[in-house]
């Protein structure tokens, strides 16, 4: 008899605990709404807080299949033989952080298993301080047995975007003599065989800004015909689609495009099945406060044609 | 400063000064009270600029302000040391490379570098009043390497290559009319749609960009075209609103995941 | 001078990155400019943390508004400066990296800047939900095709969509909101934003044009020379 019970887990009572908090406060806002009172939009801002923070609370996840924007990359990856080189850009900032920080670790963490080598950079000065982050949780941390400059090598930072772009597709030394330990170009057994953007296998920018993507393809995928694809913030993954397929072969965005990534990744190879997926973990209030949002929309909406059939809005 | 004031700053000191004791009892590793000090000073400032939800204050001005001035001052220190220690001294000056270790770099036209460090103090000639108007030497120069650089760069990539990408097939794996309508079906991966999806593509770039055509009167089959423009862009901005909604929502689960996580330690 | 000169620095440095990219042996001249550029655009740092500086020291001086914070914002500059340049406390000697794991750098970026930045942005959230709820109205046919898409993506990202359309059968899958959300994404907003693309790219390339001929000069200020 009570088997079914047994088989309730933490996250199930989590979902019906989050879902019973916000259909009352919808249902509450609907009937003052309704009822025609002001609603102070402190009491808006303290429900999204928490429509937020349960489901973060209860650890609320779900499951994505990857689309095909995202899977092109994950194969592009895949197809690459062993010891291939791919640049990984870090052209964001904390602000983006909690969005493309798991891309860029799940990235790493897939060339790095396949003996891909990669080159990091970054045309943001915080990517610098990002790219730390990866060092330490995914680099020295899961794979203690890559080295620097053979398996992969940090150039760090440059000012100038664009022009940091124009110059590497021709020529890397020139823009970065060192890497970000001073090391000298020559002395890095990484940059034996490449000479400029041009002698990469893909390159990777993670972003949501400028210089971000678009201006990596521009100044070196489409003039030094270099495959290129990215990770991106959400709020510019719509308009980097006119690239795909022709100039950028795959796409990651916003945590759901990190999210699909991590599944496609943890359900292709058991080794990955305990690696972590901080993205798919956000996916769960993720979902719930797009709930939120669109009821809001909804009754918003129903308001306004009331209204408006009352002739109280021409 | 008001009673309430003072009374509120009270327990708000008293309470992030416990939150430190507390994380520094607890903390695992080699400075456990710096640790604390420092989630405690990043929970801090996380919970000040939120409190501006509720309304301005004093607390989320100091957090504000702080921000500008540390801000200012990382790009300056990632800039002092990745291109002017990493690009410009290595070619001007071999004792002050050996001084920064890194490797002089030789070279016939190193002495032109001296250009961007002229052009560089003209710049900051800007904040002063009598000779600001050097600054406009160094500007003249960003402005034409940007003309410069831009102007083959968006016209390959944003304009050739994109009109290049919109010439596509509108009949996909055609076999006849028979074939068509014998296998036709709504699957998101079958023949119709992908058919539809093209067209979509090449009517909905040639009507977008009618619609930024102000040249001609949008009256007739233009007018007709160009609200076909509109359409279009308003799924556009539709799908780029969601895809904002989306952003900004995972930006505030990143803060709150760090509080109940790092801060509170609520979940692991 | 004050306007010839700064024109033909424009014309000429523009004109050889242009011509460096069909005239190979200019390459390198091209290269040596971009990083002139770069270098320059350095030293525009130190003029937005020069400008800070004195921006806030007359507030102070002048005790304007809310100058006490001020202060505030001047030792959280000095303080970051003076970590990054004397890499205090950083675990490597000189050539390390100054964002070295230790640093006290690193330690005011993941404590201070991070916090601060996110937050800033993830106030959003909040304006943005608030702002669907009080003013996102399908109040004629356009607002309506837009509130709809919004509706599709924000839904078929969520298990919610899958759920909701899973009855609908394969040989009408386009009809399953996820599908729906991706065609939606990858053909009519594709084509918007090409559209928009090809505008931008079109106006850069003008501008671009107007520039480095001196037909543009807004940008050199109105006093007369």
């Amino acid at each position: 008899m009570l088997s079914p019970l047994m088989a309730i887990t933490v996250q199930d009572i989590g979902i019906t605990v989050s879902l019973v908090f916000i259909l009352l406060g919808l249902a509450w806002l609907a009937w003052r709404s309704f009822s025609g009172k002001e609603v102070d939009r402190r009491i808006i801002f303290l429900f999204i807080f928490f429509s937020v923070a349960m489901p973060v609370i209860f650890k609320i996840s779900f499951k994505f299949k990857a689309t095909p924007i995202v899977n092109a990359l994950y194969e592009k990856i895949e197809s690459l033989p062993n010891n291939s080189t791919v640049l990984i850009s870090y052209d964001f900032d904390p602000a983006m952080a909690p969005e493309v920080q798991p891309m860029a670790d799940a990235l790493s963490r897939h060339c790095l298993s396949r003996d891909i080598k990669i080159v990091y950079m970054c045309l943001f000065p915080t990517g610098q301080g990002q790219l730390e982050q990866t060092f330490s949780t995914v680099v020295r941390n899961e794979f203690p047995e890559k080295q620097d400059g053979i398996d992969f090598v940090n150039l760090g930072y440059k000012a100038g975007g664009e022009g940091v772009l124009n110059v590497i597709v021709t020529d890397f030394e020139k823009m970065f003599p060192t890497d970000v330990n001073s090391v000298p170009y020559s002395e890095i057994p990484i940059f034996d065989n490449i000479k400029s953007c041009k002698n990469l296998d893909l390159i990777i920018s993670i972003g949501g800004g400028r210089p971000g993507i678009k201006e990596w393809v521009l100044f070196v995928g489409d003039p030094g015909n270099i495959p290129m694809a990215a990770g991106v913030a959400a709020v510019v993954a719509p308009q980097l689609y006119p690239y795909y397929p022709n100039q950028i072969l795959g796409l990651l965005g916003g945590v759901k495009g990190a999210a699909e990534y991590e599944n496609r990744l943890r359900d292709s190879d058991p080794k990955f099945a305990d690696m972590p997926t901080p993205a798919t973990t956000m996916m769960g209030p993720q979902t719930l406060a797009h709930i939120v949002v669109m009821s809001f929309i909804i009754i918003g909406n129903i308001l306004f044609f009331r209204n408006r059939k009352r002739g109280e809005i021409s | 400063m008001k009673k309430t004031s003072m009374v509120v700053f009270a327990t708000i000191a008293s309470l992030f000064l416990l939150s430190w004791i507390v994380k520094g009892m607890f903390s695992e590793g080699s400075s456990p009270y710096l640790d604390g000090f420092l989630v405690t000073l990043a929970a801090f400032l996380t919970l000040a600029i939120m409190s501006f939800l509720y309304k301005d204050n004093p607390y989320y001005k100091f957090a504000e302000h702080l921000f500008v001035g540390v801000s200012a001052a990382y790009a300056m220190c990632l800039g002092f040391w990745s291109t002017i220690v990493g690009n410009l001294i290595p070619r001007l000056s071999s004792t002050v490379s050996d001084f920064f270790q890194v490797n002089y770099i030789e070279g016939d036209y190193n002495i032109f570098f001296v250009i961007p460090i002229i052009f560089g103090i003209l710049l900051l000639m800007r904040l002063s009043p009598k000779a600001g108007w050097l600054s406009r030497w160094p500007l003249a120069f960003i402005v034409g390497t940007t003309a410069g650089l831009n102007f083959v760069r968006y016209l390959r990539s944003d304009f050739i290559n994109q009109i290049n990408s919109t010439i596509i097939p509108l009949l996909i794996d055609w076999n006849g009319f028979g074939d068509f309508f014998s296998n036709m079906n709504f699957s998101a991966t079958g023949q119709l749609v992908m058919m539809f999806s093209n067209l979509v593509i090449f009517v909905g770039v040639v009507c977008g960009i009618i619609y930024f055509y102000f040249s001609k009167e949008h009256t007739g089959w233009f007018g007709r075209a160009s609200k076909v423009g509109i359409w279009i862009l308003m799924i556009t901005f539709g799908a780029s609103f969601g895809y904002t909604v989306m952003g900004r929502i995972s930006l505030l689960v990143g803060r709150i995941t760090f509080l109940f996580k790092d801060w509170l330690e609520i979940i692991s | 001078m004050k306007r010839l000169v700064p024109l033909i620095i424009t014309f000429v440095v523009g004109t050889v990155l242009i011509l460096s990219v069909f005239i190979p042996p200019m390459e390198g001249l091209g290269e040596n400019f971009t990083l002139f550029f770069d270098i320059i655009a350095v030293f525009a740092f130190f003029l937005g943390g020069g400008n800070l500086v004195r921006v806030h020291f007359q507030k102070m001086s002048r005790k304007s508004d809310d100058w006490e914070f001020s202060i505030v914002t001047l030792v959280g500059f000095f303080v970051m400066l003076a970590a990054g340049l004397f890499k205090i406390g950083n675990p490597g000697d000189i050539a390390s990296s100054v964002t070295a794991d230790g640093s006290l750098f690193q330690a005011i970026y993941r404590s201070v800047f991070v916090p601060l930045s996110s937050t800033m942005y993830a106030l959003l959230a909040f304006f943005v939900a608030s702002a669907s709820y009080r003013a996102f109205r399908a109040k004629n046919r356009e607002a309506t095709l837009l509130l709809v898409a919004a509706f599709i993506i924000l839904l078929g990202s969520t298990p919610f969509g899958t759920m909701l359309t899973s009855w609908v059968p394969e040989s009408w899958s386009i009809f399953q909101i996820p599908n729906l959300a991706v065609w939606l994404m990858s053909s009519p907003n594709l084509a918007g934003q090409r559209a928009i693309i090809i505008g931008i790219g079109l106006g850069v390339v003008s501008i671009s044009l107007r520039l480095i001929l001196g037909l543009e000069r807004t940008y050199l200020g109105d006093d007369n020379a």
